[in-house]
């Protein structure tokens, strides 16, 4: 189902390691990590998993007006996110809660976000550049090409200092690339020359549009026309998505111009918890997803270069553990004032949202003094 | 102080000029404005002395343009972009009214997002269709822009710089019929803040307001009016988002008559927006409905009939003799 000829895999649907021609120029990275990170890569896709799982079941219990579910889509998330250099920045959709995680955001953040507690609200420069979700499908593709474009004028591409050398990472999916936005995005990106990769994860799809009503050719074939080096990997395969996400990097930091990546995934849950996948999707479909499943394949991997149970026993303690702190965390959350609404419309004064905020506060307090 | 006398091209040009040379982060960005320095010449030479990467010929593309702008200001630039024209601003609609306007408050004022975008518009050139629209309406209700709209050349040098410091994003409203009418510019003193609205010419009968293109219609107006016997203050809003209520009210005190004209479709504008809030705080003074005198609610139409649909001279006193008929 949509992997091609030319899908690079390094591991295989059973876990072992994938040595041919077309691994050969992704291999040395992976046999350069340290065990840590390997080990890393599964601590996060397994906790990141059952944290996804606690926040949908927090929404079916009437805590979230809404949940956006990643399951399925760890490897390609938790490949790329550790790809990228601290200094490098990452502008994601709405579901790259493994990425975020990596960077340093607070899960509890998003929990908020679609609580209806804030629109985002967390700081880029204190979650690792890890940008704030955009719901406009695609709209952040041209902020991160403006962003690139802006490394670029500031000289922090292509000097050969690796703490100097900067790229951006964009997410998006299957469906965004219809959008006009992202295709601008590509023309900016390769006649600005941006440090810059394209991740595209193609999930298969658009809530209930399958990926074969965005495009009649593989999506890793298009950006060949704006000019820009793409590679099709398989999105389950988290070694195929460091590797790829690195070598897309070096090359962006390196001043070589932007690079594409189609992660080939699948979402196997719905689009949002307002979705219900079984009234356009075959279980068929799911089936043959479901056993390529990102997180058994990489265990698999790790068990047979052997890495013991306690290692895994560990990990599944400290997802019981993030599931249950983002749930008693979410349980103590509170409304944010009222005055909120009308804070940080603007940077500077502004006159008719000060006098609406004073007339709402003098509304309010009206009540309040009837009610004594 | 020194005055110049200047075309209001050449003074915002001037403008562009000397904000590009107090803060390297400013950067212009749009098509056709490097090389050829745009279709109106208001860049022109600024791509020469700031060079490529300060002054950039974008690819053809507005939601591109202002997008990528938005992923400079997070950057910690201050981009300028440049609509070539003002029908041509609405493939950029999205970035601007969903990701510019919103961005500071999604980022709980963790970000600021100091992009101008500067858009010639309006009619009185004879152009084709979609060069001749005045859309601010659009932008002046979007929470999160600021809009304003220079009437004369001193304003246009004075306004696009204030534009640019600004810390939020500005629509930079410029009355293309306007860009080759000479007048004069102060080079130093202190300018006007950027939203307060202006009388610029003092009255007893009747207040007319207007921005942009309408301000030299409505002093026009009201010399007809003089030499008729009717003494008509005219007041130059200059600024639409926010709005500066306190000079209109206070002339309507004075007055207790007013005429709200422009050349956007009157039917949900920033004129019907000035009538309402002036019956709100000025009802017991008004001695006659506020008139609005608008664009025709229709398209614009070809350029043989443009002098149908503009609101000309005759259209504001035939407004102004309404009012004095209560």
């Amino acid at each position: 189902m949509s992997y091609t000829e030319a899908t690079v895999q390094l591991l295989s649907p059973q876990g072992s390691l994938i040595e041919n021609d077309a691994t050969a120029p992704y291999l040395p990275l992976i046999r350069d990590l340290d065990e840590s990170l390997l080990l890393d890569f599964h601590r996060q896709m397994v906790v990141v998993r059952r944290f996804d799982i606690e926040a949908g079941n927090l929404q079916r219990q009437g805590q979230l007006a809404l949940w956006i579910p990643s399951l399925g889509q760890e490897a390609a998330q938790v490949g790329s996110g550790y790809a990228a250099r601290t200094q490098d920045h990452i502008f994601p959709a709405y579901r790259e809660h493994a990425v975020g995680r990596i960077r340093g955001l607070d899960l509890v953040k998003i929990i908020e976000m679609l609580r209806g507690l804030s629109h985002g609200g967390w700081n880029p420069a204190d979650t690792g550049n890890f940008h704030l979700f955009t719901l406009v499908i695609g709209s952040q593709a041209l902020h991160a090409t403006g962003y690139a474009m802006g490394m670029r004028f500031d000289g922090v591409v292509g000097t050969g200092d690796p703490e100097v050398d900067a790229a951006t990472l964009v997410y998006f999916g299957d469906g965004a690339t219809s959008q006009g936005d992202v295709n601008e995005a590509f023309v900016f990106a390769a006649s600005y020359h941006t440090p810059q990769v394209f991740f595209l994860q193609n999930n298969h799809w658009a809530i209930s549009v399958p990926v074969e009503r965005q495009s009649r050719t593989p999506l890793y074939l298009r950006p060949a026309g704006f000019g820009i080096p793409s590679v099709q990997i398989d999105g389950n395969d988290v070694l195929a998505s460091y590797a790829a996400t690195r070598l897309g990097l070096d090359a962006a930091r390196a001043g070589e111009g932007p690079r594409f990546i189609e992660a080939l995934t699948y979402r196997m849950g719905a689009h949002t918890t307002s979705d219900d996948p079984t009234k356009y999707r075959e279980d068929e479909e799911t089936r043959f997803w479901s056993e390529r499943d990102p997180i058994a394949r990489y265990e698999a991997y790790l068990r047979a270069q052997g890495v013991g149970e306690e290692f895994f026993r560990e990990v599944a303690t400290e997802a019981e553990d993030l599931a249950a702190d983002a749930r008693r965390r979410t349980l103590e959350l509170t409304d944010p004032p009222t005055t909120k609404v009308f804070e940080h419309v603007y940077t500077d004064a502004h006159p008719l949202v000060a006098e609406q905020a004073d007339w709402f506060a003098a509304f309010e307090a009206g009540y309040e003094g009837a009610a004594e | 102080m020194t005055e110049r006398m200047l075309p209001m091209a050449k003074a915002i040009n001037e403008g562009l000029r000397a904000a590009l040379a107090a803060d390297p982060k400013v950067l212009l960005m749009g098509e056709d404005i490097g090389t050829l320095g745009g279709v109106f010449r208001v860049t022109e030479g600024l791509k020469a002395e700031f060079g490529e990467d300060r002054v950039l010929d974008t690819p053809l593309a507005e939601s591109g343009i202002v997008g990528t702008a938005i992923g400079l200001a997070m950057r910690g630039y201050r981009p300028v972009c440049e609509v070539q024209f003002d029908g041509f601003i609405y493939p950029g609609f999205d970035q601007i009214t969903s990701q510019l306007a919103k961005l500071t408050y999604r980022h709980e004022g963790d970000q600021s997002f100091p992009v101008v975008i500067r858009v010639p518009y309006g009619g009185h050139i004879g152009a084709v269709e979609h060069h001749q629209e005045s859309p601010e309406a659009y932008f002046a209700h979007t929470p999160g822009l600021r809009v304003v709209s220079p009437a004369t050349p001193n304003d246009g040098y004075w306004m696009i710089q204030q534009a640019i410091a600004s810390n939020d994003p500005v629509l930079f409203f410029e009355p293309k019929s306007r860009y080759w009418v000479k007048g004069e510019v102060a080079d130093d003193g202190v300018p006007a803040p950027l939203h307060q609205s202006r009388v610029v010419r003092t009255g007893t009968q009747v207040t007319l307001v207007g921005h942009g293109a309408m301000v030299a219609q409505l002093l026009q107006a009201a010399e007809v009016a003089a030499a008729e016997g009717t003494s008509v203050e005219v007041i130059d809003l200059r600024s639409l988002s926010p709005i500066d209520y306190a000079p209109i009210v206070a002339s309507v005190h004075k007055t207790g008559r007013l005429v709200v004209a422009q050349e956007a479709p009157g039917n949900v504008s920033v004129g019907s927006e000035v009538a309402a809030t002036v019956a709100e705080r000025a009802f017991y003074s008004l001695e006659a409905p506020v008139l609005r005198v608008s664009g025709f609610d229709t398209p614009f139409p070809p350029a043989k009939l443009e002098g149908v649909y503009l609101p000309d001279v005759d259209r504001i006193l035939e407004a102004v003799d309404r009012a004095l008929a209560y």
